[in-house]
Parts: structure tokens; C-alpha cells; sequence
């Protein structure tokens, strides 16, 4: 076992820190999407490799060589410092890489470099009403029409659609396939006409997400990733991608630091909280559960580093990682008792309200992005070998 | 960066692991629960062949001289397998301690005989930690009084005692004035006494005990921990197993969301844990500052983790978990035994929030 990334890392993680103390006031906080101080931001850590790092500069990032520990250690960085790192976002976190996979050159070259200078913001239309966990169940209809499909239907939990330039979209073009082999990925301008959005505020009150509804939204017929009834395949590309960045055990590393000193600040009483050993031994519980997380995603990276197995704990990391968080920010709120209740433009607030925010926050994502119970699903057939839920089907409901 | 078992953790494991499906079998547990639990010669006999016995003393005295992280992963086979032998407190804790506590003539006179199998130490050390009662014991003259409880091996050759000042002492079998009771408890397989010493004489380890004593609770408590760990993991396998075959409704119960919702959660608590304590372990052998803070939260954490396995595996056989007739309560039972040995839980979350200078 060595823990250690080497000398030329730990000069690497010295000059990534000295970057941050340097340029710390830049850094944008609650920034708008696409305001200047956003896309400067995200313009000076693509020019220092500290975001899209190894994407080509052709398609305007920094191009340098897939390096884990680098990329371990900007994580690291960027959460320990409480500092933004570079913009995230769907666009950039799941499209970028699914059209540098499966992309054509055009739609690489046409999409990647604005959308990494945080100039085109993309939504992403997976989910509808009547397909969650079972999303390959989708019935929103793209049929050809000369050179265009033309689009009907809905789409829900779509978050930024209302600040959206485009969408990556999920529509069944394929009727009488099977509903796996039935589905193609589309891109398309979200001010084509024929789109509708209607806001669907979430519990935190915040405009998160949409309804967006599609009418005759005709869209040409090249702007397809991937080849016609593939969109399945396409867009598993990159629902992987989504599942590794939910719940970062750096980020909640940094909660828990900061949920320590809240401890020692918050009282009941005239005892600090820190010193009832009741919350203490919920604040320790939690604690090595951090810990494990932790650990866990250095069991994986070194995995990739060393090409052994890690199936297991990547596949528990969002399940467990999104779960633990939740009970972390629950526990700063019963800390604070009823001014941990505190909320929205209140003088009142601890840290800016984040804890109530981050706590209703986690709950989505606990359902988002596969819900917990579709993980147990996961884990239990993929990694532990157990059987699918038999098909329901009338042979089976019947009774002799 | 390599953050995984080594190449020779990964082959002593399967060669122990081996060594115990063969000769270490359940009937044989059973067979030693079942007896006065003196030592299973014969599987000590085997770990003494595989060089097991020995994995902590210095070559020179005829061990392997490997690390707490190694004499862990080998830990963590024998709760796999259930195995009834004294390992935490004769491989483990005793060499560590006379290596480190020891003069050289104490060392001369104990550590061989570890290393060959010949002699076995028990552990006197639960007054040191998280302490029931107002047992202890106390130096008078170099001779030790008092009683003290939860005394690993009733049939050792020795035992190690921490007494109220910390300091470490061993004491014969059969030395005078010494009163040995058994003190039957739920986990057959780590069987437990109370010795009671009226100026028993002992033989007084030399160098500062009590600092010597902190640092071989965090190797038991880490290697406590392993010990769950893999007694966990045999829990999870041996339920993903039972609901692959037993059939209800026409399907195999592994196929309902229910059962395998509750193997899932195993799993993903059990990863975790795993990665915790290979922290652990490594912490121990860089002895780095975060060593013990390390060692408390694996062991506490692991036996939060266990028990909710121990308890979900059980579930997951349905009433046949429950029998004697499959002897799933054995793992249940060993992980019942690791949760309160040498402190539990609670206790350890404190001494973690000391280490952090979160308590006073």
C-alpha cells in the first residue's frame, strides 16, 4: 500500500494550491450561468489545465494527458478550498463527454468549445411522466418528415431548461422495436418553436426544474448523435458519468469540516452542542461513515490506476455517497434546533441557509440520477449476482 | 498509489483461507464450542505451518516480522471462517506488546515460543479500556491483587494484564495464588475467564507500559475489526447463496426486490468499511498521527456494520437462520463478541472525538 502520488504531484497539488490562494477573490460565488464573471472563471482554469483538462484544444480545452491523480488532486483542491472549480452543469458534465465518444467531428467542433467557455447551455430531456426509474419506457415521438423529425411529447425534471440555449433529448424513433432499440439522441435549440416550458418548482422553492412540451417541434434531420434507434446505448454512455459525480466524498468532506466548527459555535443551553455527547456520537458516527466514502473513492481511483477489480465500490458510491449526505446536513440542522429552520431571505441565517437548502437538496438527488432503490437494484444483480424481477406478464398472473 | 492489499496479503489470505475450508470447517467449530475449549491443536497446529503464529515476532526470535496490516488481512480470514483459536491476543496483541515493552531477556524467553506455536498468551487488558465494575488488579511489592474480568483463553499458557496504572505484566498459568473461572458467554469460540490474584507473582514488563499500551489497543481494535469484517462477508455470501437456491412462490427468493434490497445494503455497508479499515491498517504501519483516530472509528464503525449484517443475514434465511441446524448463529455471535470486546461502540466514538480534541 502506498498512499503517496509522488514528488512531481505534491509540487503539481503545491502550485494547484498557491493558483487558488492567488486567485481566490475571482472565483465567482452564486454567479449567474453565462454572466462574466462565470465565463472568465471557467476561460482561466481551462488556461491553467484545471478544468477540461484533457480535452483536445481543438475543441477548446486544455489538451493535456489523461492524469487520475491530477484530476484527483484538482477535486481535492478545489473542495478543500471551498472554491468553485471549473463550471459544471449538464452540458458539460454529460454531453461533453458522450460527443467526444460518439460524436462526429462536425458536432464535436460545433458544440464542445461553446459549450466549455459556458456560452451554450444545454438541458438534457431523459426523464418523462411516465418514464423514471424505467426510462427506456419513453414515448415522446420523433418521426422523419423529409429532412427533419418532427417531435411530440413531454419531458420532465428538466433542470435549466428555462436558461437553456439547447437540449440533448431522448425521443423513440423507432415505434415497433423493442423499447431498448426504439430510442435515438437528439440535439436540438430549445427557441425552435413548438417548445414549451413550465417551471416545476422543487421543495428547496428553487426553479430547479421544468416541464417542457413538445408540439411539431421540427428539428433537421442530421442532429442525431449516434445512429437512428442507438440512443439507449448513447445516452448509458453517459448516465455513468452523472453517477460518479452525485454524492463527492471531497465535497462532503468539506461539509463536515465546516458542520465540526458549527458544533463548536452552535449552543443548547449554555453548552455548546460539540459538548453533548449525544449529537457528538451522531457527529462521530457520521464521521467515520465520511471516512469510508472517502476511502472508498481512493480504492477506486487506485483501481484505474492499477487495473484491478473496484466494481462493488463504485457501484454503492451514489447510493451511499447521496444518503450520507443527506444525514449530514440533517444533523447541522437539529444542531442549530429551530434556527436551523431558518430560510430564504432571513437575517437569521448560519451559513447562508445552506444546510436547510443542501439537506431537501440531497433528498433529489437520493431520487435524481437513479434512485436509491434502482442502485439496490444495481448492486444486487450486477455486483452480487442475484436474479432480475421476473417479466409481469399474464402467464405469470394467472391462477390454476 | 496503490491503495489495495499487497501481493503477499492477497496469497497469505488464500492460503489460509484454504487451509481453513479444509481443516477448520464449521463441524469443527462446533466440535470445539462443544468442548472445554482448550486449544484446537490441530488447526493451531496448521497456522503454525503457514507461518500465521508467528506474523507479528521479529525474525530474529523466529517469526515472519510482518506488519499489524498483514497480521489484520490473516484476522480477517479466521472471522470468515469462524475459527476458534487465540489469535487476536497470542499472534497479535502479545508479541506486539513484549516486542515493544519487553526487555531483551523477555523477549528471549517469550517471543520464540510464540513463534513456534508452543506457548499461547491470553489477554487481561478490559480494564484498560471501557472497564464494567470496579474490577482491576494492582502492583504490591511485584506481585499483582485484584480481579480482573473478560480474560481472553482460560486454557493459556500465559497472560498479558493491564493493571490500574497501565502497565503491563505476564502472568503463568498455574502461578500461585491464582484463581481461574470461566466465564461462559454467548460467542463459543473465544471462550472467556475471570482471574482472581491475591500477590500472585507475575513478571513485570520493563519499559514504559502504559504508552506501550495505547498502541497495541489500536493493532487489537484494527485487527478486531477485520476479524467483523470477515465474518461479515461470510454472512453476505452465505445469504446470497441460501436465497439463490430456496424457492417460495415458484422463483427463487433472490429474485423478490425485497431480499435483494437487504443484500444490496450489506454490500454497500460492507465496501466502505473494508476501505475504512485498510486505512487503518496502513495508519498503524506508518505509524502516522492519525493512527489511533483511524483504529477507533474502524472498530466502532465496523461494529455498527456487522451488527446490521449479522442481523440482515440472519433475516434473509427466514426461520432457518434462526436454527442451530445451519450454525449461521456462530458469525452472528462473533461479530456480537468483536462489537463489546475491548470496548464498544459508544465508547470508541468518544475516545475517536478525544483524539480530535472534540472531548475532553
Amino acid at each position: 500500500m502506498d498512499l503517496s502520488y509522488g514528488p512531481q504531484y505534491d509540487t503539481y497539488r503545491q502550485e494547484l494550491r498557491d493558483f487558488i490562494e492567488r486567485h481566490r477573490d475571482q472565483a465567482p460565488r452564486n454567479a449567474p450561468l453565462k454572466s462574466d464573471p462565470a465565463k472568465s472563471w471557467q476561460k482561466l482554469l481551462i488556461e491553467h489545465g484545471y478544468t477540461a483538462r484533457t480535452i483536445p484544444k481543438e475543441y477548446g480545452g486544455h489538451g493535456g494527458e489523461p492524469d487520475l491523480l491530477k484530476a484527483q488532486i484538482i477535486g481535492e483542491e478545489f473542495a478543500r478550498a471551498q472554491v468553485p472549480g471549473g463550471l459544471g452543469g449538464q452540458g458539460i458534465s454529460m454531453l461533453v463527454p458522450t460527443l467526444l465518444e460518439l460524436g462526429s467531428e462536425e458536432q464535436k467542433r460545433q458544440f464542445i468549445p461553446p459549450t466549455l467557455a459556458g456560452e451554450m447551455v444545454w438541458c438534457q430531456g431523459y426523464s418523462e411522466p411516465n418514464a423514471g426509474s424505467d426510462l427506456a419506457s419513453l414515448r415522446t415521438s420523433a418521426a422523419l418528415d423529409g429532412d427533419e423529425w418532427v417531435i411530440n411529447g413531454s419531458k420532465i425534471w428538466t433542470s435549466t431548461a428555462h436558461l437553456a440555449d439547447w437540449i440533448f433529448c431522448l425521443v423513440r424513433t423507432e415505434p415497433d422495436a423493442p423499447k431498448h432499440q426504439g430510442i435515438s439522441f437528439l440535439l436540438f435549440r430549445m427557441d425552435t418553436p413548438g417548445i414549451e416550458i413550465r417551471p416545476l418548482v422543487d421543495m428547496t422553492l428553487a426553479p430547479n426544474f421544468n416541464e417542457v412540451f413538445f408540439t411539431d417541434v421540427r428539428v433537421p434531420k442530421e442532429q442525431i448523435v449516434g445512429k437512428r434507434g442507438e440512443g439507449w446505448f448513447v445516452a448509458n454512455a453517459i448516465l455513468g458519468h452523472e453517477r460518479d459525480s452525485l454524492g463527492d466524498p471531497n465535497a462532503t468532506l468539506s461539509r463536515m469540516t465546516r458542520l465540526i466548527e458549527l458544533m463548536k459555535e452552535e449552543t443548547i443551553g449554555n453548552e455548546r452542542i460539540i459538548d453533548n455527547p449525544v449529537y457528538r456520537d451522531r457527529l462521530m458516527k457520521i464521521q467515520a461513515r465520511v471516512m469510508s466514502l472517502r476511502f472508498n473513492d481512493l480504492r477506486v481511483l487506485s483501481s484505474r490506476l492499477n487495473n484491478t477489480d473496484a466494481r462493488l465500490p463504485r457501484m454503492i458510491s451514489k447510493l451511499q455517497g447521496t444518503e450520507l449526505r443527506h444525514e449530514l446536513e440533517g444533523l447541522a440542522i437539529d444542531a442549530m434546533g429551530e434556527t436551523g429552520l431558518m430560510y430564504g431571505a432571513s437575517e437569521f441565517l448560519r451559513d447562508g441557509g445552506s444546510w436547510q437548502n443542501q439537506y431537501m437538496y440531497f433528498l433529489g438527488l437520493i431520487i435524481g440520477g437513479g434512485t436509491s432503490q434502482i442502485q439496490k437494484n444495481i448492486i444486487s444483480e450486477r455486483g452480487l449476482g442475484m436474479p432480475r424481477e421476473p417479466k409481469f406478464d399474464q402467464s405469470t398472473t394467472k391462477t390454476n | 498509489m496503490d491503495f489495495g492489499l499487497s501481493e503477499l496479503q492477497l496469497s497469505m489470505q488464500e492460503n489460509v483461507n484454504r487451509f481453513l475450508d479444509e481443516e477448520a470447517s464449521l463441524d469443527r467449530v462446533r466440535e470445539f464450542a462443544a468442548s472445554d475449549h482448550s486449544l484446537a491443536e490441530d488447526i493451531w497446529t496448521g497456522l503454525v505451518n503457514l507461518g500465521v503464529v508467528g506474523v507479528l515476532v521479529p525474525e530474529q526470535y523466529g517469526g515472519l516480522g510482518l506488519s499489524a496490516m498483514d497480521a489484520a488481512v490473516i484476522g480477517e480470514c479466521l472471522g470468515n471462517h469462524v475459527t476458534p483459536v487465540p489469535y487476536l491476543s497470542t499472534c497479535v496483541v502479545a508479541p506486539r506488546a513484549i516486542a515493544l515493552a519487553g526487555s531483551d531477556a523477555q523477549k528471549d524467553e517469550y517471543l520464540p515460543k510464540i513463534a513456534d506455536g508452543s506457548k499461547t498468551i491470553g489477554l487481561a487488558l478490559s480494564e484498560a479500556c471501557a472497564a464494567r465494575g470496579k474490577n482491576g488488579a494492582s502492583v504490591r511489592d511485584g506481585k499483582l491483587t485484584g480481579t480482573v474480568s473478560f480474560v481472553s483463553d482460560p486454557h493459556a499458557d500465559y497472560w498479558l494484564l493491564a493493571d490500574r496504572d497501565r502497565n503491563l505484566h505476564v502472568i503463568a498459568q498455574g502461578a500461585q495464588h491464582l484463581e481461574v473461572k470461566v466465564m461462559p458467554q454467548v460467542d463459543r469460540t473465544r471462550p472467556l475467564c475471570e482471574l482472581t490474584l491475591s500477590d500472585t507473582p507475575c513478571d513485570s514488563l520493563t519499559n514504559d507500559g502504559a504508552n506501550v499500551l495505547e498502541r497495541v489497543l489500536d493493532v487489537a481494535w484494527t485487527t478486531l475489526a477485520f476479524d467483523t469484517l470477515g465474518a461479515a462477508q461470510s454472512m453476505l455470501d452465505q445469504a446470497v447463496e441460501y436465497a439463490m437456491n430456496r424457492e417460495q412462490f415458484n422463483r427463487v427468493i433472490a429474485s423478490f426486490q425485497a431480499v435483494k434490497h437487504m443484500c444490496a445494503e450489506m454490500a454497500a455497508e460492507i465496501e466502505p468499511s473494508r476501505s475504512l479499515l485498510w486505512y487503518a491498517g496502513y495508519a498503524l504501519d506508518e505509524a502516522s498521527d492519525d493512527a489511533h483516530l483511524h483504529a477507533c472509528h474502524a472498530k466502532a464503525h465496523m461494529a455498527e456494520v456487522g451488527t446490521f449484517v449479522a442481523r440482515t443475514a440472519t433475516v434473509v434465511h427466514g426461520g432457518m437462520g434462526f436454527t442451530d441446524l445451519l450454525g449461521l448463529h456462530y458469525w452472528f455471535k462473533r461479530i456480537g463478541f468483536n462489537r463489546q470486546y475491548l470496548g464498544g461502540p459508544e465508547w470508541l466514538r468518544e475516545q475517536a472525538a478525544i483524539a480530535q480534541n472534540l472531548a475532553a
